[in-house]
């Protein structure tokens, strides 16, 4: 087990920078995911920590001991790959026993160590067959396996879940939290997918453009996201972004002139903001709420689509002068399309975004939870 | 895996029904008629059987012929020889003919001797009557009979078991060698990434551009002074690493999935190991098409052999093939029945061998 950390790592190819610079710890023991969109570099930054990529600059020290020129094998580190890639010329058990074979380690503590985790990952049965003859399920199992046998300091994902299909992503990434509860490994995971990352992470690092937007626990990534980008990313589906500009200072409060002619009154000031900047106003689909379109302070909308799943309902609504807004509740409800509707926001789970996507303001820090926005007639 | 590849496995497990061959032979085109093209499809493939086994069933046939059939003219298709029979008060067997008498009637006589345009004939069944014939009036009898001393004789006599072991000394080792030199420069440039790569590997391809009569005589200097001359080992290290063999490997290698490499890496493999345990397994139909191919080389090689070795306990078979052909006397017969004995072998590992070439192992694992 160990502690990994990134100081100021930056990474190049010929003239062009990908990663500028990253720094994070990665405590002993601890789930950390790396999440961001394709292309942003987090499975570059996860194969510079085990040795695949060269480090342009910055430091990588791993239990406290500068590892930059120590050698994918020298690490101590265990990868697991996004397409798996087992040995397709062995078997199961040769594919978990050949990186213990390379460590001159005695035939029967290999043996005694892929039996453990083979029993661990239910893949006992399948141990000599080769890899064509499994599932992907049983694959990733495989290759968790090679893993696990090497008892590495660390262990690496590089979006491991990617290649199976939804059902079996959602069984995996259960499997996968069970595991790290039992072994108690450090872990680091690439993922593009939001989901993975809120269910598996102890800290969750959102990179975009190969710089960290935000790292935190999931659950501050979702309540308190840093900027307009860790807003959009974290959380499905994404966050509302209504645009507008601050209208005026009113006693205790702020007046948002929304694109389209509405009007929002927040009750707490914004300090910092003159009256006519631009600002974006964030709330999740699960904090807006329908009432009548005649409700007092509700804006008025009209529903494009209902998506009914039984236990909740997706609405997309079309709201003057802004993107469409979706609104996510629990439960059915019987509208229908092209109905009015009024959406109603409650301030405390609104954010504000300045035009330069950093936040201005979290509702919660300065409303009761179950005060609403009001909407006013201009 | 689905019900269409699991139906398709179990197919190949058994021999293909009879049915279904004949349907295949016998599927056309227009209907219950032929349609022209069935007819051109038929006349192409009968063409291409005949140029291609015509060679091979003609060299068949004439290897067993004895050298006496083989000047003939017009030549005969199989392997005819004159019927002969013992007859009484003779000390050798007497030619059988057939002869046309004057009267019309048509007797098989045994010819004694012939003087001019007259022959001298017996009937075997009454020894002790001669009977003259003019010799257009007579025609051999002649019966289907396999010449097998063609291929004993030179077996025994000229050593030829010799040529076969040096020919496959030489064809096994060099094949081994270019094998593993060849997979390990291909290697070396399809799993690492350096400078001067491509440089390299152009290099490599731009030697094939280099004919061998322009190389032979350096080479021979070289060899001559490792004092390999008239020895086995002189025809098989010049050779052994082939541009071809290091081009297709490589290229072969540049589609092994790159993670592959990497997970070697981090499970600690040694470079050797990578080569060795990873890399060349799964080139394994690279490989083989390379083999087949050295094989080749190898086994039909003549310029080389013949001026490395000039001894005939090293000569291999293609030079002992060539000691049949003297500057006035060339003896046919044992020719072609030895070129029957040398292509014996690369048959046969081309029927063995050729599978691999179709099949795909190194994708398999992978997702």
């Amino acid at each position: 087990m160990a502690t990994i950390e990134l100081r100021d790592i930056r990474k190049s190819y010929a003239d062009v920078a990908v990663i500028h610079g990253i720094s994070l710890t990665v405590d002993d023991g601890s789930f950390v995911v790396l999440v961001g969109p394709s292309g942003c570099g987090k499975s570059t930054l996860l194969r510079m920590i085990a040795g695949l990529e060269e480090i342009t600059g910055g430091e990588l020290a791993i239990d406290g001991k500068v590892a930059n020129h120590e050698g994918a094998a020298d690490r101590g580190l265990a990868m697991v790959f996004q397409s798996y890639a087992l040995y397709p010329h062995m078997t199961v058990y040769q594919n978990m026993s050949f990186g213990l074979e390379n460590t001159r380690m005695p035939k029967d503590e290999i043996d005694r160590r892929v039996r453990r985790a083979a029993e661990q990952l239910r893949i006992t049965d399948y141990l000599k067959r080769r890899p064509k003859a499994l599932s992907g399920g049983q694959r990733q199992r495989v290759a968790i396996g090679r893993a696990i046998v090497r008892e590495p300091k660390a262990f690496l994902f590089d979006e491991p879940l990617s290649n199976l299909d939804a059902e079996l992503r959602v069984a995996m990434r259960k499997e996968l939290a069970a595991l790290h509860r039992e072994i108690r490994a450090t872990m680091v995971y690439v993922t593009h997918d939001q989901v993975e990352a809120m269910t598996l992470a102890d800290k969750i690092v959102v990179i975009n453009a190969g710089r960290v937007e935000q790292s935190g626990a999931p659950l501050d990534l979702y309540n308190r996201p840093a900027n307009r980008f860790v807003a959009g990313f974290i959380g499905s589906p994404k966050m509302n972004m209504l645009e507008g500009a601050l209208a005026e200072r009113v006693a205790g409060g702020v007046v948002i002139g929304l694109d389209g002619g509405h009007r929002l009154v927040l009750p707490f000031d914004v300090p910092g903001l003159a009256p006519g900047t631009r600002v974006t106003l964030g709330v999740r689909p699960e904090h807006v709420d329908i009432a009548g379109r005649e409700a007092s302070g509700a804006l008025p909308a009209s529903v494009d689509i209902n998506e009914q799943l039984g236990g909740e309902t997706y609405l997309y609504c079309t709201l003057a002068g802004q993107e469409q807004v979706t609104v996510h509740q629990p439960g059915q409800r019987a509208v229908r399309h092209g109905d009015s509707v009024g959406l109603t926001i409650r301030t405390a789970s609104i954010h504000l975004f300045a035009p330069d996507g950093s936040v201005v303001a979290h509702g919660a820090d300065h409303a009761p939870a179950d005060a609403l926005a009001v909407a006013a007639a201009h | 895996m689905t019900t269409e590849t699991a139906a398709s496995t179990t197919g190949r497990g058994r021999a293909p029904q009879k049915g279904v061959v004949m349907g295949f032979l016998t599927r056309r085109r227009g209907g219950k008629r032929l349609h022209w093209t069935d007819w051109a499809t038929w006349a192409y493939l009968a063409f291409g059987i005949l140029l291609m086994f015509g060679p091979i069933v003609w060299l068949l046939l004439s290897s067993f012929k004895t050298q006496a059939g083989l000047q003939e003219f017009p030549p005969t298709f199989l392997p005819l020889s004159q019927v002969t029979v013992e007859v009484e008060g003779s000390p050798r067997p007497l030619p059988l003919f057939r002869v046309t008498m004057e009267d019309g009637s048509v007797r098989e006589l045994a010819e004694v001797r012939r003087i001019g345009i007259v022959s001298t004939m017996i009937d075997p069944a009454d020894p002790d009557e001669r009977i003259s014939v003019p010799i257009e009036a007579r025609e051999p009898i002649r019966a289907f009979q396999l010449a097998t001393e063609n291929y004993t004789t030179p077996l025994e006599q000229f050593d030829f078991g010799r040529y076969l072991w040096n020919s496959v000394f030489v064809t096994v080792i060099a094949t081994m060698i270019t094998l593993v030199i060849n997979s390990m420069a291909a290697f070396a440039l399809s799993i690492y990434e350096f400078k001067g790569r491509n440089l390299a590997m152009g290099f490599i391809i731009s030697t094939l551009m280099i004919p061998i009569t322009i190389v032979l005589v350096p080479t021979y200097v070289v060899v001559a002074s490792l004092g390999m001359v008239n020895s086995l080992w002189g025809v098989i290290i010049p050779g052994a690493a082939t541009p071809t063999g290091v081009f297709l490997l490589r290229q072969y290698m540049l589609t092994l999935p790159k993670e592959l490499i990497e997970a070697a890496r981090m499970d600690k493999a040694s470079e050797w190991q990578i080569y060795w345990r990873i890399v060349l397994p799964l080139s394994l139909p690279a490989l083989a098409v390379l083999a087949i191919f050295s094989i080749m080389w190898r086994w039909n090689d003549f310029l080389w052999p013949l001026i490395v070795l000039n001894q005939t306990e090293v000569y291999t078979l293609q030079l002992g093939l060539n000691a049949f052909q003297g500057e006035l006397n060339t003896q046919w017969n044992y020719v072609l029945a030895m070129t029957v004995v040398t292509l014996l072998p690369v048959a046969l590992v081309f029927a063995f061998l050729q599978r691999f070439i179709t099949t795909g192992i190194a994708s398999s694992g992978m997702k």
